[in-house]
Formats: structure tokens, C-alpha cells, sequence
């Protein structure tokens, strides 16, 4: 399969144009920017003291998953309607991505709980839920995968399709009927932000949520490419293997019908 | 669309009749899960009793797993799934028909299991209506949603160890719902108990919805 | 007369695999048509494709009045179609008189006519009562076939439906298939029992490599009457 950045081989070989170069310069220069202020300019929080810094990373990522979430959604949906290709490549592209940064959100809030709860992990609404996201959309890749090494372009996804478009209304509700589970029990669990912050760091979570924001639609783009290219290469395929077969045909033919 | 429903759940379940399938394999599995708990758990602190209402759902759902797994295991014997397409059959009552014979066929293993979680927990029942009506909404939900994913994994290599992976994260609702109402029934207050209830109703609705919906669809992925 | 089949330059895909690769086809009402070939020449793909199990990616392809290119459509023809293919669709745990009850039922038959079909598939008295997993390969061919009769199809697709049945099995497959015609209704076959198949069909087109190429082109408006066509 095409590399995704073999940039030697052309442009049809490439998955980088002008725009992307731009957008994965302003991931990188705002990822920067954002390490300064998570790290250094912005002060200790009074009770989470240093670990509050784990926040610029995981809440961002947190928005930026459930958000590839919903994305896929919509594209299952679109891909249902109009059968266009380029809707089931983004929904594979955005579950893909978002998983990452499904698997970004749990690790860091475990980094985060040790010293704020003691614990890696808490029975928290937040954790559980985003837990059963991750294992829905690896389940969600895996039926595609298979979907996909079964059938042809124009047979394959109903079922992924499917799958993803009931994947953002399940995450809903699950996270919803897990909030309840959990608010029943506790009478509060220790806000994961305080609410009221402001300044430096209400500015550096904000930033960081713009430069996920980025970063994810710099990896969708180039993966959403790659995806392009991989379905290009199958359809080169037909014409070649009709040629294929048909001249089967021809073999046999010319032999004078000796099946008869 | 009934009337297609109905002759799938009775052909589903004269199937059973004639193969026993849930009664001699399922059932008896079924109670080895609860045995299996009460070995794993320490029962002399009434651990079981305190936790008879998560592990009586936690039990139900892997019956659940198995039965839905036997009701597609039928259709793909031998080209069921191309007849059935062939056959004429409204798509919409295919889907409600399976249900409901899975439907049936969880009620029987659930009733099976409250005895169990009875006798061998020690759980005791306060509300018996808020327990009857938790076992519909939640079998109902159970059983669309089931439905729905397995006809999505069915036909698949593997159908076996996809099925789990797609469709308990999905139930995770129902087991909240039901274990939290089945405290409230077994030793709790009521009343408690019923908002879960409703959460269940509307998750069995939904997927109900939904599944009459889009089973066309998907009885049209060659398999 | 609109042709009950036209096909002209249909594609077929299994998976990747273009497993019909221009297929020129007309049937017209009431005809029986032979198709043959090597194995391998998209036989029971082409008739699985009249059946609207599987779409057709190029070309035009009409069966009974219905697009094949469209999805919704194909799902109208199916019930209108009988196809007995090497997979029966029976289920083994249920009786001979379950299964065709079933089959019947869902489409639309009548209990006569379901004990009708049985009693002239020779699978009722005794046979009826026992396990379709009991039986005998040729019993469920012809426990395939009284499920098919039940249901009444205007086109009957038959899938080297020879196969695997004795010779009373045989000579009552072609009865069923000539009366049947007889009753308007239009049979596409396969088989490789050329003889037996030949004297049944008005006519035969021979596929290799997923192509109907070797036959002569159809004329657009075909005949029952046209002669056998053979390979070069």
C-alpha cells in the first residue's frame, strides 16, 4: 500500500498538499506553544498542585474523541444515504483517529487519578464510559476490517454502517445512564476542574483544545487520504481482472467447445 | 409484518422444541455461572446476597450472548440466510419474530436463574411487580438489541468472538438498569426502582425502532 | 413480449472477484434454457444474479419486469423466483412437513397447496415426519424441490438440480419443470447431465470465463421456438 508520506512518488503517491503542510505546521507550532503554557507559564493549582497540568492534555483529547465520535456517526449516515465513497472512508479515518485519542484520554486521567485519588482508576461516570467508547470503537474497526476484506465496494459496510451510526446514541447513552449509576452512590466526586478557573489557566485549556482540534484534523486528513488511495488501487483492480477474465474466455473458446 | 413475525418465532421456536438447545445446554450453563460466582466469591459474608442483582444480569447476559449466537446459527446452516432473502418475508417482521423468540427463550432461563439467586444467594424478594416488570423491559431491550448485532456479526468467520465485543458495551446500559432496579426489588425500596425501570422501557423501545428499521438493510449484506 | 430475463453486458462481482464479466442473455416467457460451461464459468453465479441475490455492478441487467442495478428492486423479484441451488436453505432441525409448511407460508401458499407440493415431490406419508437432518442427500434435494413447487415462482432457477437424485428423482424433476411451464411459468437451468438436460431445454448457451461471447448475439426480440445454440 501507498506510504502515507512518500512524498518522492508524486502526487498521487502523497497524501500532503499546501493545506496540510499549513495545518500540521500550526499543530506542531501550537503544540509547542501549548507545552510552554501547560508547563511553565501556567501556575499550580491549589489542590491538584502539578498534576492539574495532565489536564491540558486529557480534557482536549477527551472533547476531541468524543467529537471523532460523533463525526463518524454522521458519516455512516451520509455513507447510508448517498453510498458515496468517500463518506465510508471518513468514518474509518475519524474512528481510527479517535481512538487514539480515546486511548490518550484514558491514560493520562489514570496518570492524573493516582495522585488526586490515589487511585489509577475510579469508578468516575467520565472513566467508565469513556472506557466502553474505546472498546466500541475498536469493535467498530474490527467489523470493518472484516466487512471489508469480504465484499466489493458497491456490497460491503451495511453492516459497519450500521455499527457506526448507532455508535454516537450509544455513547450518549451509556454515558448518561453510567452518570446516573454513579450520582445515585456518591454525593460528588472531586470535580475534575475546578469551574471557576480563570486566566492563564482558563487561557492554556482553551488552547489546548483548539491545538487537539488541529491535530486531529491534520491525522484525519492524512488518513482519510490514505483510505482514498487504498479504495483508487482496488478499482484499478476491476478493470484489469474483467480483462483477466474474459480472456479466460478466450482460451477456452478458441479450444472448440470440447465440454460438449 | 405480524403475521411474518409470527410464523419466524414459531418456526425459531418449534426449532427449539425439537433441539432443546436452551433447556439441556443453556440452562444448565446458566446455573454453572451462578455456582461458578459463589465459588469465586467469598459466600460466607453475604457478598452473594448484597450482590445477587448484578450477578443474576451479569448471568443473564452471557445466556443472552448464547442464545443469540443459536438463533443465527440456524439461519446460516446450509443457506438459510439466502432462502430467508429469497423467501418473501417482510425484513421488519424477520427481525421482530427473532426477538421475540429469543425474548421467550431468555424469560424461561431468567425465571430459571431468580430461583437460583433465591436459593443459592439468600436474595429476598420485597417487590415482586418492580421485579416481574424489570425482567420484560430489560429482556425486551436485550433481545432487540441482540437481534440487531447479531444478524450484524452472523454470517462472519467470526461471528463467535465479534458478537461479545459489538454488543456488550451497548448493553451496558440494561445492566446498570437492571441490576440498579433489581436492588430495589430484592431487599430495597421500591420505589427506588422504578426509574430504572422506564430507563429500560425506552432502551427496549429504541432498539425496537431501530431494528425494524434497518434489518432490511442488513438481511441484504451477502454473507 | 418482454424477455422474463435480459441481461446484455451485465458484471457481476464476488468480492473482488468479477465472477460474470459480460453477460448477453435474453430468456423469453415459457422458454427452458440450459446453461452450460466448465466449472468455474459463473453458472450458479448467474443464476443466483437472476434470483437477485447479487447485484449487477455494469451493465443492464432486467428479470421479470425488474432492475437488478437496483437494490429495492431486487427485493421485489425475489419473491417471485424459485432458486434450488446445492445449498438447500432447509433446516436440519425440523421436519420434512415443517420445513415446506414454512417455506410455503412465508410465501403466501395455502396448506393444499403445501400438501399438494410434498405429495408431487414424493416426500410425503412416512417422509414427512422425519428430521430433515435424517435424511438422505437426494430426499432433501427433493424436500429443496417441494419447497420451491410450494411456492409457485415465475421463474424457476435450477442449479445442476440433477445432481444428486436418482433416476425416478430425475424423470419427476423435469415433469415438475414441463408443468410448470405449462402454467406460465419460465426455467433457467445448469447442469452438467448434458443428455438429460438437452432433451429437457428449448435451448442452451454456453458460458466460459463469466461471458456468454462464444453464442451467437440475441436478437432482440427471441423466440421459444429458437434453435439449440452450441459453442464454435
Amino acid at each position: 500500500m501507498t506510504a502515507p508520506h512518500a512524498v518522492g512518488s508524486g502526487p498521487s503517491g502523497s497524501t500532503s498538499s499546501g493545506a496540510t503542510r499549513v495545518l500540521g505546521g500550526l499543530s506542531l507550532a501550537g503544540l509547542a506553544l501549548l507545552l510552554g503554557y501547560a508547563l511553565v507559564w501556567s501556575p499550580a493549582d491549589r489542590t491538584q498542585r502539578d498534576s492539574v497540568r495532565l489536564m491540558y492534555v486529557h480534557v482536549p483529547s477527551a472533547i476531541v474523541a468524543f467529537a471523532a465520535c460523533a463525526l463518524t456517526t454522521v458519516a455512516a449516515a451520509m455513507w447510508l444515504r448517498r453510498r458515496t465513497e468517500g463518506w465510508w472512508v471518513l468514518g474509518g479515518a475519524s474512528a481510527e483517529v479517535g481512538l487514539v485519542f480515546t486511548a490518550l484520554t484514558l491514560v493520562t486521567g489514570s496518570i492524573w487519578g493516582r495522585p488526586t485519588w490515589g487511585t489509577y482508576w475510579d469508578w468516575d461516570p467520565r472513566i467508565t464510559s469513556t472506557s466502553l467508547l474505546f472498546v466500541m470503537l475498536v469493535g467498530y474497526l474490527a467489523l470493518r476490517r472484516i466487512d471489508n476484506e469480504a465484499g466489493d465496494a458497491a456490497q460491503r459496510g451495511t453492516r459497519g454502517a450500521i455499527v457506526g451510526l448507532l455508535l454516537f446514541p450509544n455513547v450518549v447513552v451509556v454515558h448518561y445512564s453510567v452518570d446516573w449509576w454513579r450520582s445515585l452512590h456518591q454525593t460528588a466526586t472531586i470535580t475534575r476542574l475546578d469551574p471557576t478557573i480563570e486566566g492563564t489557566m482558563l487561557f492554556t485549556l482553551m488552547l489546548g483544545i483548539v491545538v487537539f482540534g488541529l491535530i486531529f484534523a491534520w491525522l484525519l486528513v492524512h488518513r482519510f487520504r490514505v483510505g482514498w488511495l487504498e479504495e483508487r488501487v482496488e478499482h484499478a483492480g476491476l478493470d484489469d481482472a474483467l480483462r483477466a477474465r474474459r480472456a479466460e474466455a478466450g482460451v477456452v473458446a478458441g479450444l472448440g467447445g470440447g465440454t460438449a | 409484518m405480524l403475521r411474518d413475525a409470527a410464523l419466524i418465532a414459531g418456526k425459531d421456536l418449534r426449532v427449539e422444541l425439537r433441539s432443546q438447545v436452551t433447556t439441556q445446554q443453556v440452562a444448565p450453563f446458566a446455573v454453572l455461572v451462578l455456582i461458578l460466582f459463589g465459588v469465586a466469591l467469598d459466600p460466607d459474608r453475604g457478598i452473594l446476597a448484597r450482590a445477587s442483582s448484578g450477578l443474576f444480569w451479569v448471568a443473564v447476559l452471557f445466556c443472552a450472548l448464547l442464545a443469540i449466537q443459536r438463533a443465527f446459527t440456524i439461519e446460516s446452516a446450509d443457506g438459510g440466510r439466502d432462502a430467508l432473502r429469497l423467501s418473501g418475508l417482510d425484513p421488519a417482521g424477520i427481525f421482530l419474530g427473532k426477538a421475540a423468540a429469543i425474548a421467550l427463550q431468555l424469560a424461561a432461563l431468567e425465571v430459571v436463574l431468580a430461583v437460583g439467586v433465591v436459593i443459592m444467594y439468600g436474595a429476598e424478594v420485597t417487590g415482586a411487580p418492580l421485579l416481574i416488570a424489570t425482567c420484560v423491559a430489560a429482556t425486551a431491550g436485550l433481545a432487540a438489541a441482540g437481534t440487531l448485532y447479531g444478524v450484524l456479526a452472523a454470517g462472519l468467520r467470526v461471528r463467535e468472538t465479534l458478537l461479545p465485543i459489538l454488543l456488550l458495551p451497548v448493553l451496558a446500559p440494561v445492566l446498570i438498569g437492571a441490576t440498579k432496579s433489581f436492588e430495589a426489588a430484592l431487599g430495597g425500596v421500591a420505589s427506588d426502582g422504578w426509574p430504572w425501570c422506564g430507563l429500560l422501557v425506552a432502551f427496549a423501545l429504541t432498539y425496537l425502532a431501530v431494528g425494524t428499521l434497518a434489518f432490511g438493510t442488513l438481511m441484504e449484506e451477502p454473507s | 413480449m418482454e424477455p422474463v430475463v435480459h441481461l446484455r453486458g451485465a458484471v457481476t462481482l464476488l468480492g473482488r472477484f468479477p465472477a460474470l464479466a459480460g453477460i448477453d442473455l435474453d430468456v423469453a416467457a415459457g422458454e427452458i434454457v440450459l446453461l452450460r460451461g466448465p466449472n468455474g464459468a459463473g453458472k450458479t453465479t448467474l443464476l443466483r444474479c437472476c434470483a437477485g441475490l447479487l447485484p449487477v455492478a455494469r451493465g443492464r441487467a432486467v428479470v421479470l419486469g425488474h432492475d437488478l442495478t437496483d437494490r429495492g428492486e431486487a427485493r421485489e423479484l425475489r419473491r417471485q423466483v424459485g432458486l434450488l441451488g446445492h445449498a438447500t436453505g432447509l433446516y436440519d432441525e425440523l421436519t420434512v412437513a415443517d420445513n415446506v409448511r414454512f417455506w410455503g407460508r412465508a410465501a403466501g401458499a395455502t396448506d393444499d397447496a403445501v400438501r399438494t407440493a410434498m405429495s408431487s415431490c414424493g416426500v410425503d406419508g412416512r417422509l414427512a415426519d422425519l428430521l430433515v437432518a435424517r435424511l438422505s442427500a437426494g430426499q432433501r434435494r427433493r424436500t429443496a424441490l417441494a419447497c420451491l413447487v410450494a411456492r409457485r415462482p415465475r421463474l424457476w432457477l435450477l442449479d445442476e438440480p440433477h445432481a444428486g437424485l436418482d433416476q425416478g428423482g430425475r424423470d419427476l424433476l423435469d415433469e415438475l419443470a414441463r408443468t410448470a411451464v405449462g402454467a406460465g411459468a419460465t426455467v433457467l437451468l445448469s447442469s452438467h447431465e448434458l443428455d438429460r438436460a438437452e432433451a429437457l431445454a428449448d435451448r442452451v448457451v454456453t458460458l466460459v470465463g463469466g461471458t456468454t461471447d462464444g453464442n451467437p448475439q440475441p436478437s432482440p426480440a427471441p423466440t421459444p421456438t429458437q434453435e439449440p445454440v452450441l459453442a464454435p
